[in-house]
């Protein structure tokens, strides 16, 4: 019956109050939800970081002894166990926030689901009440991925410490605790929303775009959520399977992953990857369709090699399911199973060379203004392509074999994901503040911001370059003395970082404050998608009247 | 509703919807397929040092060449005496040999055991070819009894065609005894408390 009533409130205002927000059932409202999500789990994640990069900044055990003192309440050498345990528990924690809820809920949660329905044309989602469910089962999930981190796991440690692969036996028989069943159950359910969301943005992209709305005059950032759905719909699966065998075999005596009873541990990596993989394409896609709305608009062209770009995201989503081993060269494959993950992996340099040549190309001969949206689109390209070079030579698996689990692993993946999809999160907020909102922040703040965090995260993960190939091992609280210069510029980076998420909220406050008017277009003639032709904020419901596709 | 559209000729959202759901179900029913295709991948191409059991008794043809195979054994969480007798055999490739294996139970209680097993280098798992062993089956050993237990193989001659293993000189057979009875889950277990037969030994979780 309230269903009922509900629907006959046919004048679609917003609820006042905190009824609108948990209740809503409106995609910019549950948008804005997401990015807010997104920023507090953002800042926990970051936070956690910073505490490891304080940790390494010098040879030796200085903080986490201390901090299992303090939170655990251990003391002597059990406190030094403890603090290494916590060591792990932290990273395990950083990489899991990172990934399920900070940069998937604002890519995906948030501004796919602010602008997809906006820019094909459509009033809303075509599920406004499964939205809604997707966003509220990520509170819960993320709860119980920090309850798990004061849980005891192994004996005399506490919180998860086998990294987000949690392979077995470390996350079986290694770490008997409570603390790794919450955290499957919270990947569980972070797992079924972004399902959830999934089908939905599926749903929403075939069936409702505005008539003449063609898939390929589709704007790039909804084929790049399109594609992004349908990895998720096929990866998320495999991991919700291999992370049940994982539960059962922990609580219920099965044995998928034991070998006494003929289970086999690399099975588990078999599976974690072909999730894991296309999972690292699913946290990228959205950034570059972001990307190219941003340097299209900016240059005053519109983006070069469309179709090309368009299908060059399938081709990245499709390869990007047949490359997992990729991962597991140092587990014994045959040389040829090796040279296939080679080939194939190098393969998907190609059309992520198109999009790179793409951008460069939109910019070529370009009217360019350098306003901090472009700022960090260009940010973005420079240090993507870092990422990528670094990417090509891991793909070796003769290099790899010197490489796997060293810190140039880590600074390939954080130039890709911490300097890739995180400098397409802010060239994203940066480039729709004003239409979410409708007032402008001030481009001085904005500026800073990205100077400090570019100089702030280069500082981090260039050296690591260097200490992975020197041999340094990642994973690890304690390090020989001959790495600690590195290790210095690198935690000395990463307080830089810290000052640019302080400068990032500032400027949010400070947009709040000023109240600068926007107005419905302020990026002029470049920006011709939809989202632009609404006022800033948009209406509650928008096209009402269909809009008219060129 | 907002998810009616004007235009008919689209496809419903619940259709989509649910093919979206299909979609889904059938990739967590691959995640479960995997178990059992992996399981066939390795026994049919050697993957991870699987063993193969042959069917033929000899491999027809002998080569000139001499290769040794060493043998190993482990136990994990069951209180066996478990050896092999020789250390190593040398045998010209192709011809079929014969090991033993001598296991004793050195608990009061009778204890049935199982053998899981593999080969190092892994890529000769394809080649190496099981006619008779005691891994096949459980074995069950009453206190203090000692049981002599054969293997009999023979490495397929084709082996020396692979170019990973082309100066392959000794292959090394290993065998891990568990004990039959259901383990313990081991989240139920206090993380503490060590079980009797939570012994834990890294040689063990080689797999295969």
């Amino acid at each position: 019956m309230a269903e009922a009533a509900a629907h006959d409130d046919h004048d679609h205002k917003p609820y006042h109050g905190w009824v609108r927000w948990v209740y809503s059932t409106n995609h910019k409202d549950i948008g804005t939800l997401y990015l807010i999500f997104a920023i507090c789990a953002g800042i926990i994640g970051g936070a956690l970081s910073v505490v490891i990069r304080m940790e390494l900044q010098e040879p030796g055990i200085q903080i986490f002894s201390g901090l299992a003192q303090m939170v655990y309440g251990m003391n002597g050498d059990a406190a030094i166990d403890g603090g290494k345990s916590m060591y792990n528990a932290f990273g395990t924690a950083h990489a899991l926030i990172m990934i399920f809820f900070m940069v998937m809920p604002a890519l995906i949660g948030g501004f796919a689901n602010w602008m997809v329905p906006i820019m094909i044309g459509a009033p809303d989602m075509a599920f406004p009440r499964m939205n809604n469910i997707s966003f509220w089962l990520l509170p819960p999930a993320f709860i119980l991925l920090l309850a798990s981190m004061f849980m005891p796991s192994a004996p005399g440690a506490y919180g998860v410490g086998g990294g987000w692969t949690i392979y077995p036996p470390l996350s079986t028989s290694g770490q008997p605790g409570p603390a790794m069943d919450l955290a499957i159950l919270s990947i569980h359910i972070a797992g079924a929303s972004s399902i959830l969301g999934a089908i939905n943005f599926i749903t929403t992209i075939f069936n409702m775009r505005a008539p003449g709305m063609t898939l390929h005059k589709m704007p790039l950032f909804a084929w790049s959520v399109l594609v992004t759905a349908f990895l998720l719909l096929l990866s998320l699966p495999v991991l919700a399977g291999a992370i049940t065998m994982l539960l059962t075999d922990r609580n219920f005596g099965t044995s998928f992953f034991v070998p006494d009873n003929g289970g086999d541990p690399l099975l588990f990596q078999h599976l974690f990857w072909f999730f894991g993989h296309p999972e690292v394409y699913i946290l990228i896609l959205p950034g570059f369709g972001i990307i190219s709305h941003i340097v299209s608009t900016f240059s005053k062209k519109p983006v070069f090699g469309y179709l090309g770009m368009a299908y060059a995201m399938v081709a990245i989503g499709a390869v990007g399911f047949i490359v997992w081993a990729h991962h597991m060269y140092t587990t014994g494959l045959s040389l040829d199973t090796q040279r296939y993950f080679v080939f194939a992996t190098m393969v998907i340099a190609v059309p992520t060379g198109v999009k790179i040549f793409s951008w460069i190309a939109t910019m070529w001969g370009g009217s360019i203004s350098f306003k901090p949206p472009m700022l960090w689109a260009l940010g973005f390209i420079f240090l993507f392509t870092i990422g990528g070079v670094t990417g090509v030579q891991l793909a070796n698996a003769g290099l790899d074999r010197s490489l796997h689990d060293t810190y140039f692993v880590i600074a390939h993946f954080h130039y890709v994901l911490s300097l890739g999809a995180v400098f397409a999160i802010f060239a994203g907020w940066y480039y729709w503040f004003p239409k979410m909102t409708g007032y402008m922040y001030s481009p001085v703040i904005a500026n800073t911001h990205f100077w400090v965090t570019f100089v702030g995260v280069n500082l981090i993960f260039f050296p690591q370059h260097f200490l992975g190939l020197a041999g340094m091992p990642r994973r690890t609280v304690d390090y020989p003395d001959a790495f600690a210069g590195w290790n210095y510029v690198s935690s000395i980076g990463s307080y830089i970082s810290a000052v640019g998420v302080m400068i990032f909220l500032y400027g949010v406050f400070e947009a709040f404050q000023k109240k600068r008017v926007a107005g419905a277009n302020p990026w002029g003639e470049g920006a011709t998608t939809l989202e632009w032709q609404l006022p800033s904020p948009p209406p509650f419901h928008q096209w009402e009247q269909l809009p008219k596709i060129k | 509703m907002s998810g009616k559209t004007s235009t008919p000729r689209k496809v419903n959202n619940g259709i989509v919807a649910a093919v979206c759901l299909a979609f889904f179900t059938g990739m967590v029913g691959m995640a479960y397929a995997a178990v059992p295709l992996y399981k066939m991948f390795c026994q049919v191409t050697g993957y991870g040092g699987t063993t193969q059991r042959a069917e033929r008794q000899y491999a027809g043809r002998v080569l000139d060449r001499e290769l040794t195979i060493r043998f190993d054994a482990n136990t994990n969480g069951i209180p066996w005496q478990f050896e092999p007798v020789a250390r190593s055999v040398t045998i010209k490739i192709g011809a079929t040999a014969q090991a033993h294996y001598s296991a004793t139970n050195k608990f009061d209680t009778p204890i049935t055991g199982r053998a899981s097993f593999n080969v190092q280098p892994e890529m000769a798992g394809a080649y190496f070819n099981k006619v008779e062993c005691f891994c096949f089956t459980d074995t069950t050993l009453k206190p203090g009894e000692t049981l002599d237990m054969p293997v009999v193989f023979y490495v397929d001659p084709d082996i020396v065609n692979v170019p990973e293993l082309k100066d392959l000189k000794t292959i090394t057979l290993s065998y891990t005894m568990f004990p039959v009875e259901k383990k313990q889950p081991v989240a139920s277990s206090a993380p503490a408390a060590g079980g009797t037969n939570k012994i834990s030994n890294s040689e063990a979780s080689l797999g295969g």
